[in-house]
């Protein structure tokens, strides 16, 4: 129907013109709200369109602009680029309308501004993920920072600007001073940037230099969230809910790790990486970033911020995947993304449906929610399961493939940390179900009678906790998707 | 009569002449409508000849027909072409955002001498900038540096007098010593004509005064570029003249004197004969790496945004004196693309501030404070120039130092590559400091009232087009980079 290249580019044009147009028609709410979703609506089937081209071998690409030489503007989708749109483009239309439900029921103010950068920020990520080279994608995820800021710092009260002051620092921080002179580096060595199949840098960098090279790249990838560059993420979950769902679990944090896969595979290549022999200490920093996260998730009673440290530990998994540079680990880092933006989500969801229902933000507090707000609790206590990693769950796949990709490297340390990880996943999250649903009300909570969050919020909730149950049912088109990377 | 044939001549004259008839009039609609004209012209000149440059190669011009070593020659190739073109470009962006700007910032009385003044400097830049003879480049830069002595007193503080008074002394010194270098080779050469000195300067025998003069030229220049550490008078000079002036002297000013030092070293002085005795190389690189970290270093630690500026253009200049002191292709077009792409990033960052003093009276810290709520247009606008500063992609700064780098490592200068990014480091941290307070700091409690102090909208749109142009610049990079290549091209193979 259309050409590829026109819906390659349509992937980032949708979503932007959709900004302009809700801005323009922001004094009508429910106008504003039609046009978000219809925008989101065509994001997704815009994506779908593209996905049987992909399959089918074919790389639709497009170049926009050449700046000097090897440094060009340009698009082009790949596999795990089309799993990244497809999921933030699909996650993009649940939040939508988890979205309406959340601000109109907590009286949020700028509503409009609201929903414009959350439109914008979703361009950014189509941007990143169709991203034809380094350079492109580079500006993208500044970009993405960039109009994420105003969302993140939306309450606009002392502690949004706290938060929003370490987000901004972090992320512009560690891109601009590591990942630029990765950028710079790296085309200054190759005379290119583009991203290849097998990687562009082998015959042009050796030896330490590789190395380096990959630290500056990882490290500079601040929204991956490796410690110690984590602590923006647990800072930003001062933003409205709506936000940490899709942005902290979904567009920004997937952003940097989406960054970590793409780079490794198709800027520093696999085998290239394997036999230089440089990626090993990636898989130790990568391993204490999941323990030591999840251990701080352990003791953190807010449920946000608990809900954020299981995202620094998770992120992990999929930079402590890349890192073993195996065929199946590479297979589960590209899995683990999807696994865990479904899941995470649903976990997000939950916690502001709760906040919105109950105005609770502590775990302590959630003791018996669990019968007030059963299909709430229900959908948590399944994408509980899928970050633990436990069937009938998407996560169970993915840490399947990870658990085979460290046998097959057969890498000791990386399967201790998978097996102590799930351990302490299941630690703190399993209690909060437990309290949930077989603990007694608290006395003081008998006297406050509620029931579940406004239905949009609870519909958006069990579609993304069906997914996860889904996807584990019928995992192959992701599987397919993601065999095409290594 | 062919006008396109005397624009060497007219985009010259044309302010020349505008500056007495401003003073003859002084009505301040007219002197602003000569001046306009004036620096339209030139710029409407300068652009047909750098295209003309483009097709045909060299322009030469004889003043008065008088045939080139006796009389005085106009030469445009494919260097200053393009430098011309940063001159008038900036200063009619500069002038046109004035009028407003002026009118808070300048004297009333003093007003039409402003223009005056500017036509003045515009025409000593732009003389420089063109002539091809050592002695007329000596009286433009005469001519520049004096009437920017005045402009930079036309500020409205106390302290403009003694910024100007200071540069004042170390502009005479510049131009001193640089008159005494042309005083030397004149006597060796007998000639002032810069190509013919360069001819005759290879038959010399004795080199001892060949280089008593290339120390006393350098050491000129430096002063007038503001090299490290020869940038005393910079910071100030930029910090207390009205806003338009500091944005004017930082997007032309020091460029022009790079563009002398150039035309200097590559036309007149064979480098091949100097650096053997010399090592050139290692001192100006030296040099401007200091600069590179002390500029931005000094920058971090300024309350004043202009100061700031003015400090990070101290370590900006380091980074164009690098890629010049590589002395390689790539180098050289490093060195001319930045200076261009920071000579655009400082203007607009200049008249971006001259929105802020309008509308807040003031350039401290605690002026910006919440600017990005009380002028959210501003301070995303300064932010962007800000991203220049760094070199972030999408703007023009990262493919100056794109190239910069890749010069270095062309070189085998991998630690020299090393410096640049680590010196950016800086260039974050000072940037940093701007965000925080534009966008972390609460608006400070009384705000003039802004019926007051309003912006208007030839100011806005100035700002406006510089800002983008900077952002432009970053994308298309025909004329930057394909004018810098033409032009490291041209003044390797001159000899």
């Amino acid at each position: 129907m259309f050409e590829p290249q026109t819906l390659l580019l349509a992937l980032v044009l949708i979503p932007a013109l959709g900004a302009m147009l809700l801005t323009w028609a922001g004094r009508w709410p429910n106008w504003r709200e039609a046009i978000t979703f219809t925008t989101a609506g065509l994001l997704l089937v815009t994506v779908c369109q593209l996905v049987p081209l992909v399959l089918a071998q074919q790389t639709p690409s497009i170049t926009l602009w050449t700046l000097a030489p090897g440094l060009t503007l340009a698009l082009s989708l790949e596999p795990l680029g089309l799993l990244f749109a497809l999921i933030a483009s699909g996650l993009w239309v649940i939040n939508s309308m988890y979205s309406v439900g959340y601000l109109r029921a907590n009286a949020e103010g700028n509503q409009t501004r609201f929903f414009a950068c959350f439109a914008l920020s979703i361009a950014a990520t189509m941007g990143i993920a169709t991203s034809a080279n380094l350079f492109t994608l580079f500006l993208f995820y500044e970009l993405l920072t960039l109009l994420t800021f105003p969302l993140v710092t939306h309450h606009g009260t002392p502690e949004a600007q706290k938060g929003g002051r370490i987000y901004l620092s972090i992320l512009l921080g560690t891109s601009m001073l590591l990942l630029l002179p990765a950028l710079i580096a790296v085309w200054a060595f190759t005379g290119t940037t583009d991203f290849k199949a097998g990687g562009i840098l082998a015959g042009h960098v050796s030896g330490p230099w590789v190395g380096v090279l990959l630290a500056l790249a990882m490290f500079g990838i601040g929204k991956a969230a490796l410690m110690p560059f984590h602590h923006w993420l647990p800072n930003a979950m001062v933003a409205p809910t709506p936000v940490s769902a899709l942005l902290h679990a979904v567009a920004v944090v997937k952003a940097g790790v989406f960054t970590v896969v793409k780079l490794v595979v198709y800027l520093f290549g696999v085998d290239f990486l394997r036999q230089s022999g440089q990626a090993a200490w990636l898989t130790w920093v990568a391993g204490f970033s999941i323990v030591v996260a999840s251990i701080v998730a352990l003791q953190a009673d807010n449920l946000k911020r608990r809900l954020a440290f299981s995202t620094v530990s998770q992120l992990s998994y999929v930079t402590l995947a890349t890192a073993l540079l195996s065929t199946w680990s590479i297979k589960a880092a590209a899995l683990h993304i999807a696994a865990h933006a479904v899941g995470k989500i649903t976990l997000f969801f939950a916690a502001g449906a709760i906040y919105t229902a109950a105005h609770k933000t502590r775990v302590s507090e959630l003791n018996g929610i669990g019968r007030r707000m059963p299909w709430t609790m229900g959908a948590f206590g399944l994408a509980a399961l899928s970050m633990i990693g436990l069937p009938p769950t998407f996560g169970f796949i993915s840490k399947w493939y990870l658990v085979s990709g460290a046998m097959a490297t057969a890498n000791n340390f990386a399967l201790v940390v998978i097996a102590l990880s799930t351990l302490l996943n299941a630690a703190y999250f399993l209690p909060i179900v437990y309290q949930a649903f077989f603990k007694p009300l608290s006395p003081e909570d008998e006297h406050h009678p509620h029931g579940e969050a406004p239905w949009p919020m609870v519909l958006a909730l069990s579609v993304t906790a069906g997914l996860t149950v889904a996807l584990f049912f019928f995992p192959d088109g992701a599987l397919a998707l993601a065999s095409r990377l290594a | 009569m062919n006008w396109m044939q005397h624009a060497p001549a007219l985009q010259v004259v044309a302010p020349l002449l505008a500056a007495p008839l401003i003073v003859l009039m002084r009505r301040l609609s007219w002197a602003y409508a000569i001046a306009v004209a004036a620096c339209a012209l030139a710029f409407f000149f300068s652009i047909g000849l750098w295209s003309q440059v483009q097709s045909t190669g060299v322009i030469a011009y004889a003043i008065g027909n008088w045939p080139p070593p006796w009389g005085i020659e106009y030469r445009v190739d494919a260097l200053n072409a393009f430098i011309l073109c940063l001159v008038s470009g900036t200063g009619m962006a500069v002038l046109l955002f004035s009028r407003s700007s002026n009118a808070h910032e300048v004297p009333s009385e003093q007003r039409y001498l402003f223009y005056a003044m500017f036509c003045l400097c515009l025409a000593g830049l732009l003389g420089m900038a063109i002539t091809g003879d050592a002695f007329n480049i000596f009286v433009f830069l005469e001519i520049s540096a004096l009437s920017t002595y005045v402009l930079i007193a036309m500020g409205r503080q106390r302290q403009s007098l003694f910024a100007a008074y200071q540069y004042l002394i170390l502009g005479t010194i510049g131009a001193t010593f640089i008159v005494i270098g042309i005083g030397l080779i004149y006597l060796l050469t007998g000639t002032l004509n810069l190509v013919d000195m360069g001819q005759r300067l290879s038959q010399v025998d004795s080199m001892r005064p060949v280089y008593a003069a290339f120390a006393f030229i350098s050491a000129g220049v430096f002063l007038k570029l503001a090299l490290f550490p020869f940038h005393n008078w910079l910071p100030n000079a930029y910090t207390y003249a009205p806003t338009t002036v500091s944005a004017f002297l930082a997007a032309t000013a020091t460029k022009v004197s790079i563009y002398v030092l150039l035309r200097f070293y590559f036309t007149v002085f064979h480098l091949d004969a100097i650096t053997p005795h010399l090592p050139l190389s290692l001192m100006l690189g030296a040099l401007a790496i200091a600069a590179m970290f002390a500029g931005s270093a000094t920058a971090i630690f300024q309350t004043d945004m202009k100061r700031l500026l003015a400090f990070s253009s101290v370590g900006q200049i380091g980074y164009i004196m690098l890629g010049i002191a590589l002395f390689n292709a790539s180098g050289l077009t490093a060195g001319l693309v930045h200076l261009f792409n920071h000579g655009i990033t400082k203007g607009a960052s200049f008249l971006l501030l001259g929105l802020v003093v309008t509308r807040l009276g003031g350039t401290q810290m605690s002026h910006l404070s919440g600017l990005g709520k009380t002028m959210p247009w501003t301070a995303f606008g300064l932010l962007i120039c800000g991203l220049s500063l760094i070199g972030v992609p999408g703007t023009a700064g990262f493919i100056s130092k794109l190239y910069l780098v890749r010069a270095a490592l062309d070189l085998g200068l991998w630690w020299v590559a090393l410096m640049v990014l680590l010196s950016s480091l800086l260039a974050v941290a000072y940037v940093w400091k701007f965000v925080e307070a534009a966008y972390f700091r609460p608006p400070p409690e009384q705000l003039p009232p802004s019926l007051a102090n309003v912006t208007t909208w030839d100011m806005r749109l100035m700002a406006l087009l510089l800002t983008l142009s900077t952002v432009y610049f970053g994308f298309d990079t025909r004329f930057t980079l394909g004018s810098a290549q033409a032009a490291a091209q041209y003044l390797l193979g001159a000899h």
